[in-house]
């Protein structure tokens, strides 16, 4: 006991006060507490899995078989949904669609927030805060008067409807996250570059935008993030089957009348959750310091 | 742009002037940005309060009907009972949210092992398609098959299966719950990074005045937190209170529309029901709400700014 305290007390060294703390008492009121936690925050995503390769005799029948275990994993769910749905098309659909969204947000929003925060027109700061209020705009009160606009530009059911909505969530997100960027490089580099003779747009392209990558990245991460996971105007705007976006398709085309395939439905969840989450889990760093850094601003 | 040339001449030319201006910079940089906005954002927003005071339906242009919309939703015991449930969720789920979160917030600003991978955990939640994580909820919570009402069987707790969504009150109870599951990372991450600011002197001066653990967190924490919270739960009650994809996977506002949003409402009877004047209606009754959530905002950041000794 006296050596795990000695133990603890060494790892605090860093400036923290849990060498207070005895060991019961940390179990206690941190390990147990956070324990519970882990497993509620991953159940969802356990039984998702579970769920998506079970076959469906063991789903279904609880008495024979453990529900939280899968005697006979099968792929069955995922041929299906691989092979015999539009669920690769969707996947497609919206790889394209966020693709194409967060590169036009991404270009509209890196010229905004350098106009705002560097070029310092007059009038920037409303600007800048307008910008703001545009993100708290949500779509729940947009998607009637858009779907009213989608249809009288011809733009309904077409995947041009979702790529030029999407930037007014993005743009403003976008641009709040590179304004923070930008702040934090020097003015003197650009300064300098101004006296060298270079203009305004050499130093947005040659200087601050190589000086900014790590902002230009997180951005790109939340913008194609918020775009994978938009639904409500993919649900009102599109209206073919083959056409839809992976949210969307799996809710409304794989859950028919009474039947549910809960096997496919888990496995497209699943798969369509996958390449938010590895994209996620190679820039986690990047993610949760802009998340803050957003907030915080 | 001739540059070099500039520097050279006594006087630039009225154009180049003009071009190296901050204003017409500023103005051509804005311009894509500022167009899509004002189109696709400001636009829609305006033709929306307008379409509140029409009768357009889908496919058939309406004409200008004055409140007549907003005196029907006034007489609509629906829109009523939507309100209401709005106001419930959006303040039962964001309670939630807030102390679950500040709780993991808390215990992950502990020294722990494996702390980022915690906290990169945590956040697993928040950056799945809602859409998704609601469809396992929706499989979690099916009437014949639950796994939570088996566990509960299991352990001998109930006797019988739990009607998850197809009671009013449970059906509102599960929504919440799935609600919260989804908001607590974004919370804990925001006031973990909030946690993380209070320098570690401040403890340690109340620890040596003799601070009890709730005295340190009720006289140290929580007010330097303070700020942080105001803008974290602000934007979770924004979202919160404008929900609309996991009631339309769970319950699409049933039963009996004991789980009907204001957004849900405004998605059946605008576009399902075709009727687009009076799903516009509903959603501008939902601005008023945003607005006081904003103004609230605008407040907590005031407070901020004052606490850093003033200016911006």
């Amino acid at each position: 006991m006296a050596a795990i305290k000695e133990v603890e007390r060494m790892d605090t060294d860093e400036g923290g006060m849990g060498y207070l703390q005895s060991l019961p008492r940390r179990v206690v009121t941190v390990y147990l507490p956070l324990l519970v936690f882990m497993i509620v925050l991953l159940f969802p995503f356990y039984w998702m899995t579970i769920t998506a390769v079970k076959p469906n005799v063991e789903m279904t029948d609880y008495v024979n078989y453990n529900p939280f275990w899968v005697v006979h994993p099968t792929l069955e769910h995922i041929r299906y949904l691989l092979l015999e749905t539009s669920y690769p098309g969707w996947l497609l659909n919206t790889v394209i669609i966020s693709t194409a969204a967060t590169f036009l947000s991404l270009a509209a929003a890196v010229l905004a927030a350098y106009a705002i925060e560097r070029l310092r027109f007059s009038g920037a700061r409303q600007v800048g805060l307008g910008i703001f209020l545009a993100y708290l705009v949500p779509p729940s009160i947009l998607f009637i008067p858009l779907s009213v606009m989608v249809f009288n530009l011809g733009l309904y059911d077409t995947p041009f409807a979702l790529i030029l909505t999407y930037p007014t969530f993005l743009i403003p997100f976008c641009t709040w996250l590179l304004m923070g960027y930008f702040r934090s490089i020097p003015f003197e580099l650009e300064e300098c570059a101004l006296i060298d003779g270079a203009t305004r747009w050499q130093i947005l392209t040659k200087i601050v935008l190589p000086l900014s990558v790590p902002g230009l990245i997180s951005a790109g991460i939340f913008a194609f993030t918020l775009s994978w996971n938009e639904f409500i105007y993919a649900l009102t705007f599109i209206q073919s089957s083959e056409k839809k976006t992976v949210p969307v398709g799996v809710l409304t085309e794989l859950v028919r009348s009474d039947v549910y395939e809960w096997g496919a439905l888990m496995a497209g969840a699943l798969i369509g959750s996958l390449p938010v989450v590895v994209l996620y889990s190679f820039f986690v760093e990047h993610y949760v310091s802009s998340m803050t850094g957003a907030v915080k601003e | 742009m001739a540059v070099p040339s500039v520097a050279i001449q006594q006087r630039p030319s009225m154009l180049s002037r003009l071009a190296e201006s901050r204003n017409t910079l500023g103005l051509g940089f804005m311009l894509p940005a500022a167009a899509l906005l004002l189109v696709f954002l400001t636009y829609p927003l305006g033709l929306g309060i307008w379409l509140g005071f029409t009768d357009t339906r889908i496919g058939r242009p309406g004409i200008f009907i004055g409140i007549e919309n907003y005196q029907y939703l006034w007489s609509d015991g629906v829109f009523w009972l939507s309100v209401f449930n709005t106001l419930l969720y959006t303040i039962s789920a964001s309670i939630l949210k807030f102390v679950l979160g500040l709780w993991l917030a808390l215990i992950l600003n502990e020294k722990l092992p494996f702390k980022s991978f915690f906290r990169a955990i945590v956040l697993l939640p928040w950056v799945v398609p809602t859409v998704l994580s609601a469809i396992a909820f929706w499989w979690i919570y099916d009437s014949q098959f639950s796994i939570l009402s088996w566990a509960l069987q299991q352990m001998g707790l109930i006797d019988h299966r739990i009607n998850f969504l197809g009671d009013p009150t449970n059906a509102r109870a599960s929504v919440i719950a799935a609600n919260v599951w989804r908001g607590i990372p974004f919370v804990a991450i925001t006031l973990l990074a909030g946690l993380q600011t209070i320098p570690q002197s401040l403890y340690e001066a109340a620890t040596l005045d003799g601070a009890s653990r709730w005295q340190l967190f009720r006289h140290v924490t929580l007010p330097l937190l303070t700020p942080i919270i105001a803008i974290t739960m602000t934007f979770s009650v924004l979202f919160t209170f404008t929900d609309f994809q996991l009631i339309y996977v769970l319950t699409r506002g049933g039963p009996v529309n004991a789980t009907h949003l204001m957004a849900t409402l405004s998605f059946q009877r605008g576009i399902s029901g075709g009727q687009l004047g009076e799903g516009a209606a509903i959603a501008v009754a939902m601005i008023p709400f945003l607005l006081a959530a904003i103004l609230f905002s605008y407040f907590g950041l005031q407070r901020r700014r004052w606490q850093q000794g003033g200016g911006d």
